[in-house]
Order: structure tokens, then sequence, then C-alpha cells
């Protein structure tokens, strides 16, 4: 006896869908799936017709279906708004390389002008190059942070005026236990926004219109829509911290699926106590970038980097800094204890 | 680590003004950090303690027996070794089965109005203790109610098995379970006459507290369920003096000045570790702490800095608290929340025609207007049990919702959670008929 989907009474179901259990056709599924990107775009506002978007592409899943999305959404509903799409080559051999094809292929399937930057011409590093200095245990910061502002640089070189990222449900739950786990409350506090704020030259504010869609979700619309991605892990990024956390939600969404929707939540409705000391918003005395400290944390890696103490910029560095923007040498026992890495 | 220190560290924890010359009752779990707390306790309020406690303790322990299927013999086995434990103490106790929740009255879920103002009375309880000539071991034995388990009706506890029966999963079991337990505990405090509720958990037991409301979707009641103190029941304040201990500081405490305390088995006991989300993130913590020694105290120090959000605060009125936590509802679903999107994604997966963003969620249509059909929360008055389920689901918070939805049938809830939705939604009808000629809502808190 075959299941009829739930929504339109007529057609087969062909899945189930994750995130509420209903069974649905293929075109319900879609329909829904889209709406509900629509819907979250308007009641978040988070577009004005005319404005230039560009679309944060890594070539893996989320990027590319939030690429699909974003034309189908942008032609259907009429958004007006001219997209393109950026992508960050941090020079990881046999990974990046491979899924920067695909994002190739996306622009020529989607007709959308792309922009790639790349860590080697802003920074002069490659990740490949900083795992071998660094490590396996903290490389993801360093990719995290440099990520950040080429994306940036990208969005300024290339004048758009919003940039949109693929961040779905999974990675805003994950986020907002990462962030108790480290008791980074600042963070906390940020995570759930939709979108960032926009204040400030040489940053451009940023969203995620994927922000309540399931991971499985985007996994079940991008294999029937037969879309063209990428689907390899980072070969750096095994021991991420945010790995356990990853673990934990994957076990708590099998035993309720609404919990990823239920973190959020939680998330969306946290209030902090009054008196808790926050970061103040203010820009790097070297590059100009937004920084809460005197010394953005690129900048800081970046000379940990250059340096040769790797561990600059792990761990708390803010004393250092006065001595890093002056130029001064660094005492033998500060170095001896940045150097130290364990592989 | 010696006992001065620590039961000074114990003193000092508990926001000395707080508990001055008061009835406190300490609610005894039997385990490890609340047979602590209760021995600490009657360090420090006898005789020759070097800085006296000078509050009136008494004792409480729920045997939850019934809701875990325990024959008689079990139970009273259990319940003999704690009296002879609370006896010894001196302090006045009470033992009671959790089946009575099902008798309690809807005030329970009512925050009652606090009964001492603490700087009006001050003076005059400080007078009574004086007077009474220092508390605790001789004058109390004939006050010591050792009530050997009371007399249950089988009926009684097949109404309480049925009730965490429909309760399709573990995580909805132990929801309820704990709920219920505190419904109860909280109205033995106000009927006896305590306006304090101490409760032992340890540091690292609310880390996974932290972790688990997260999980359910109680952020926005965290500071509630995990701070110091918990003021939602108005009159009587739950506080937890262990919080800053973690559980192998008690375990080293209660081994080294041998603290007796008994093994009960939970509702998860032995169960696998995805039994429960509770389950679950206990696992996590503990696996976790162990890589990372500062897991436990980094996610205390976040909860710490949390406070309940907005409209959560003591003074809410009744409407607006949930019918099952007593806390501020949360389900106000604002414009691009992840409330608005589950009910967005409810709706598209089911009705075929165009839904328009939900206006008003929060409330079902009422039983004398019809039903708009894809309107509101879009599965409204298909059947009279989906009738009372959505009706109640508008009284109760984001995660109580959640809980309820695991629920076969909401009609196993107790009479006194019933009634009192009931009232509830009868006074939520009355108002939205008079909405245009009410001024101001003055007058709702009395």
């Amino acid at each position: 006896m075959p299941v009829l989907c739930s929504s339109c009474s007529e057609k087969r179901a062909v899945l189930k869908r994750p995130k509420t259990g209903h069974s649905l056709c293929k075109a319900c599924f879609f329909w829904a799936f889209e709406e509900e990107v629509h819907q979250t775009i308007v009641a978040a506002k988070l577009f004005r017709p005319g404005e230039t978007v560009g679309i944060a592409a890594s070539g893996g899943k989320d990027s590319t279906v939030l690429a699909h999305v974003m034309k189908l959404l942008n032609e259907r509903h009429g958004y007006g708004l001219e997209l393109m799409l950026i992508s960050v080559d941090e020079g990881i051999t046999g990974y990046r390389d491979d899924s920067l094809e695909t994002v190739k292929r996306n622009q020529q399937q989607y007709e959308l002008p792309l922009k790639i930057v790349s860590y080697e011409e802003l920074y002069g590093w490659t990740m490949d190059a900083i795992v071998k200095q660094v490590g396996l245990k903290n490389n993801c910061t360093f990719c995290g942070v440099f990520r950040r502002q080429a994306l940036d640089r990208g969005a300024i070189m290339l004048k758009v005026d919003k940039i949109c990222t693929g961040h779905n449900a999974d990675d805003v739950a994950e986020t907002v236990l990462m962030n108790i786990l480290r008791g980074d409350i600042a963070r906390l506090r940020r995570c759930t926004a939709i979108s960032t704020a926009s204040e400030g030259d040489g940053v451009v504010p940023r969203c995620k219109p994927l922000k309540y869609a399931y991971e499985k979700e985007i996994v079940l619309y991008a294999y029937f829509k037969k879309l063209d991605y990428f689907s390899t892990e980072c070969i750096y990024s095994p021991n991420a911290y945010r790995g356990y956390a990853r673990t934990f939600l994957k076990d708590l969404e099998s035993i309720r699926p609404s919990s990823i929707m239920d973190i959020i939540h939680s998330g969306e409705n946290l209030s902090v106590r009054e008196g808790v000391k926050m970061p103040v918003q203010g820009t790097c005395s070297r590059c100009g970038y937004i920084s809460s400290q005197a010394l953005c944390k690129s900048c800081v890696l970046l000379e940990g980097l250059n340096r040769g103490l790797p561990k600059l910029g792990i761990g708390k560095h803010h004393r250092l800094h006065e001595k890093i923007l002056s130029q001064q040498p660094l005492t033998e026992h500060e170095q001896r204890k940045l150097k130290s890495v364990d592989f | 680590m010696c006992s001065g220190s620590c039961n000074g560290e114990f003193r000092g924890s508990r926001n000395s003004e707080h508990l001055l010359c008061v009835q406190v009752l300490l609610a005894v779990s039997g385990g490890p950090s609340s047979c602590s707390m209760l021995s600490q306790v009657q360090e420090g309020v006898s005789q020759n303690a070097h800085k006296k406690l000078r509050f009136f303790p008494g004792i409480v322990y729920i045997d939850e027996g019934g809701a875990l299927g325990q024959c008689k013999e079990m139970r009273q086995k259990t319940t003999s070794e704690l009296c002879d434990m609370f006896r010894s103490t001196g302090f006045p106790f009470y033992i009671l089965p959790l089946e009575q929740v099902l008798d309690l009255p809807g005030s329970v879920l009512t925050p009652s109005p606090p009964s001492d103002q603490p700087g009006s009375v001050y003076k005059a309880a400080v007078d009574l203790f004086l007077q009474s000539g220092d508390s605790s071991s001789d004058g109390k034995a004939e006050e010591q109610e050792c009530v050997s388990l009371p007399a249950v009706q089988e009926s009684h506890t097949r109404l309480l098995q049925q009730l965490i029966g429909s309760a399709q999963t573990l995580t909805a079991k132990q929801d309820l379970l704990n709920t219920f337990r505190q419904h109860l505990l909280v109205h033995t405090a106000r009927t006896r006459g305590y306006s304090k509720l101490m409760q032992g958990d340890s540091c690292t037991r609310l880390a996974v507290k932290l972790l688990t409301s997260i999980s359910l979707g109680r952020g926005a009641q965290l500071a509630q369920d995990t701070g110091f103190s918990d003021c939602r029941y108005g009159g009587v304040t739950v506080v937890r003096p262990m919080r800053e201990y973690s559980a192998k500081e008690i375990a080293y405490y209660n081994h080294m000045f041998k603290v007796p305390s008994v093994v009960i088995p939970n509702l998860d006991t032995k169960m696998p570790d995805k039994a429960s989300i509770q389950r679950l993130t206990q696992n996590f913590v503990t696996k976790l702490q162990a890589d990372f020694h500062s897991t436990v105290s980094t996610i205390y120090r976040t909860g710490e800095k949390l406070q309940t959000a907005g409209r959560g605060s003591s003074a809410a009125e009744d409407a607006e608290r949930c019918v099952l936590c007593v806390c501020g509802l949360d389900t106000a679903a604002e414009e691009a929340s992840a409330l608005q999107a589950t009910l967005i994604s409810e709706q598209l997966s089911q009705s075929s025609v165009k839904p328009e963003p939900p206006a008003n969620v929060g409330q079902c249509c009422s039983s004398e207007r019809p039903c708009g059909g894809a309107e509101g929360t879009g599965d409204c008055c298909r059947s009279s049990r989906d009738h009372e389920a959505t009706d109640l689901r508008s009284l109760l918070c984001y995660s109580c919702r959640r809980t309820v939805r695991d629920m076969s049938s909401v009609d196993c809830l107790p009479q006194y959670v019933l009634s009192v939705a009931q009232r509830r939604q009868n006074r939520s009808a009355m108002k939205e008929q008079i909405s245009e000629f009410l001024l101001d809502d003055a007058d709702e808190n009395n």
C-alpha cells in the first residue's frame, strides 16, 4: 500500500521529511523547501531590491543548493537581486582544488559571475604550508579566521552589497553548543542572528538564508534535483573541537529530530545578565579590519606564522599586541612558549 | 580539603541573607549529592559549629517507585533505610509517594505571594529564634513525623503509571517525572510552612542540566533551571547550595566523612546511551570532561552569566506562565524565529492551500468560532482530541509543548493541570470577547 504525499494527497510519497516527519512527493518537497527559504528571506528582510549579493560558494552541498535556490527564488519572486559567486581557495591539495572545479561548473550552469580569492595571494600562506608549521590540532582556527577576511576582501573586489553563506540549521545548532562548551558568551549571543550588522569599512554584511533548513533536507534536495556538488570532508579537520559538538548533535537528532530547531530556539531566547563584560568592536591598528582587540586575529596569526611562532594567536596573547605592533622582538621565554607545538 | 573549609564554602555559597531564621526544606533523593547536603546542614546547625547556620531544616523524600514500576516490598525497604537515616539527624522529615501528585490542588501552579518580607519580619524572626533556645536535636524528637510509606492505593499507582506511560519517549517521561516531582516538593514546602526548598544539584549535574535544557528548547528558562535561586513558585524559593561542588568533590567528601547514601534507580538507569536526551547529554559531558578537564566548570560559568529572558520574571501574569513548568512562556512566534519556521514547515508539509504566515500563533480557535481551516496553527478541530491537545499547547512553553507532543493522550495529565488549563482558556476566551472594552490589564494580577 503506497503512502500518499501528505501535502497534495495525490502522488505517491518518495521521501520522509527529516524536519517534520511528513511523507512528501518530490514536487511538494521541492516546493516546501523553496517556500521555507523564501519565507525566511522575507520575514527577516534579508535583501532589498537592486542589491548585489555575493553567494559564498565552496562547491559543497550547502553552497550549491544555496546558489540554486537563490537563483530560482530571485526569478520566481522577483527579488531584483544581482547574484554572484565568491569562492575561497585555501590551498589544500586534493580537497580544495577539486571542489573549486565544482564551483566553476556551477558558474557555468547558473551563468553567474565568479571570483576566486586565495590565501596565497592574500596572506602568502596556503593551508598546506600552515599545517606543516602548526600541526593538526589548531589548524582550523587559522583557516576559519583567514577565510572570513578572504570572503570580505573578495566581496569588496566584486563590489557586492551583501554576502550570503550556506550555513544551515545544523551548523547554527552546533555553533550554539560549541559556544556553551567554550564559554564564549559574546559569540553565544550573536551566533543565532540570521544576519550580521553592517558597520565598518572593509566589512560586508552577511546573512544565512538556509538558517532553518536541516542538513539532511539540503542533501535530499540536492539528490532529487540531481545537483552537482563535491562531498568530501576537509582532510585537515578530523581533530577539530567542533567534531564533538557535531557528534552530539547527530545523536540528539537521532533521538528527537526536532532537537536541531529546539537548540536554535533556545539560542534565540538566551538572555545575558547585565554587567557581564562584553568585547567592544573597534578596528585593527595594522590592517583596519574590524577587531575587538588592538590587533585583529588574522594579523596576530600571520605574525605568528611569519616569525615561526605557531602558537601565537592560539590562547591568550593580548599582552603581546603592543610588542608586535611596534616590531619589538619577543623575549626568549615568550618565544619558547610560543614555538612548542604538539602534533 | 578539610571539613571546616568545606562547610565554610557551603555556608558562603548560600548567600546568607536568603536563609537566616527561616524554615528550609531539604529535598533529599537519597543520592550522594543530596545526602552530602544533608550532612553539611546537620553539621552546620549543630551546637558546636564554628559559624552556626541559623535556620530550621526539614527533610522531604519523594518515593518514585510507583512510576518506575517497583514492587511494594522494594519501596518499603528503601523507605525504611532512608527513614533510619533521617531519624538520626533529628530534623522533622516527610516521606511522600509520588502518587500524591495526582491529588494536588491547582494552586500549586500559581506563584503564591512571598509570605515573609525579609526586612520587616527579620527582627521578629531573630527574636523567635533566640527564644526557641537554639534548634535541633533535643526538642525535635516529638516533631518527627516518621511515617513509613503511607498506604498507597493500587488505583493511584496505576494512574501514575498510566500518566508516565502515556509519554512515548523516555525523554518525555523523564521530563514529566521531573516536573511532577517538583510540583509535589513545592506543594509540600508550602503546606508545611517552609519558605525555602534546598535541592542538592552538584556542579556536574547542573552542567548536564544546562546542556539538556538547551537541547530541549528551554533556553529562555535556563537561569531558573540552573541558577542558584529559582523564584518561579513565588512563596517558595528553590535554592541550590551544592552547585559549586563537582560530583567528584562530593564523592571525596562523602568518602572521607562517611556520609551514608542510598542507591535508588531512576527511569534511565541501565538504559542504553541514546535512550533519552538526558542520558545522552550526561554521557557526553562526562566523556568530554575526561578529555578536557575544564568542560564542566566552563559550562557552569556560562550558565551563571545568563538570566531569565524578559517576560519570564516573577512579575509575569498567570496567563503568561506555562501550565506545566510554571515558567514564563517563550512562544511568541516573532518574525524570523525558529518557532515560526517550524510552524511554517508543518503547514507546508500538510495542507494543499497556500498558507499565509501565521499571524497569531498562541491561540487556536475557541470552540465558539468556526475553525478557519488552514489558518492559525493549521491542525485545528479535526477531532475533539486534537482540539484539546492544541488548546493545551497554547498554554505551554516551547519545551513542554514538545513533551506533550510525545504523549499519546493529554487526558492522562493530573486533574489539577487540566482544570487550571481549562480555567485559563476560559479566561482567555472571555478576555478576547471583551478586549475592545478593556482599558488596561492592571487588575489581572489579583
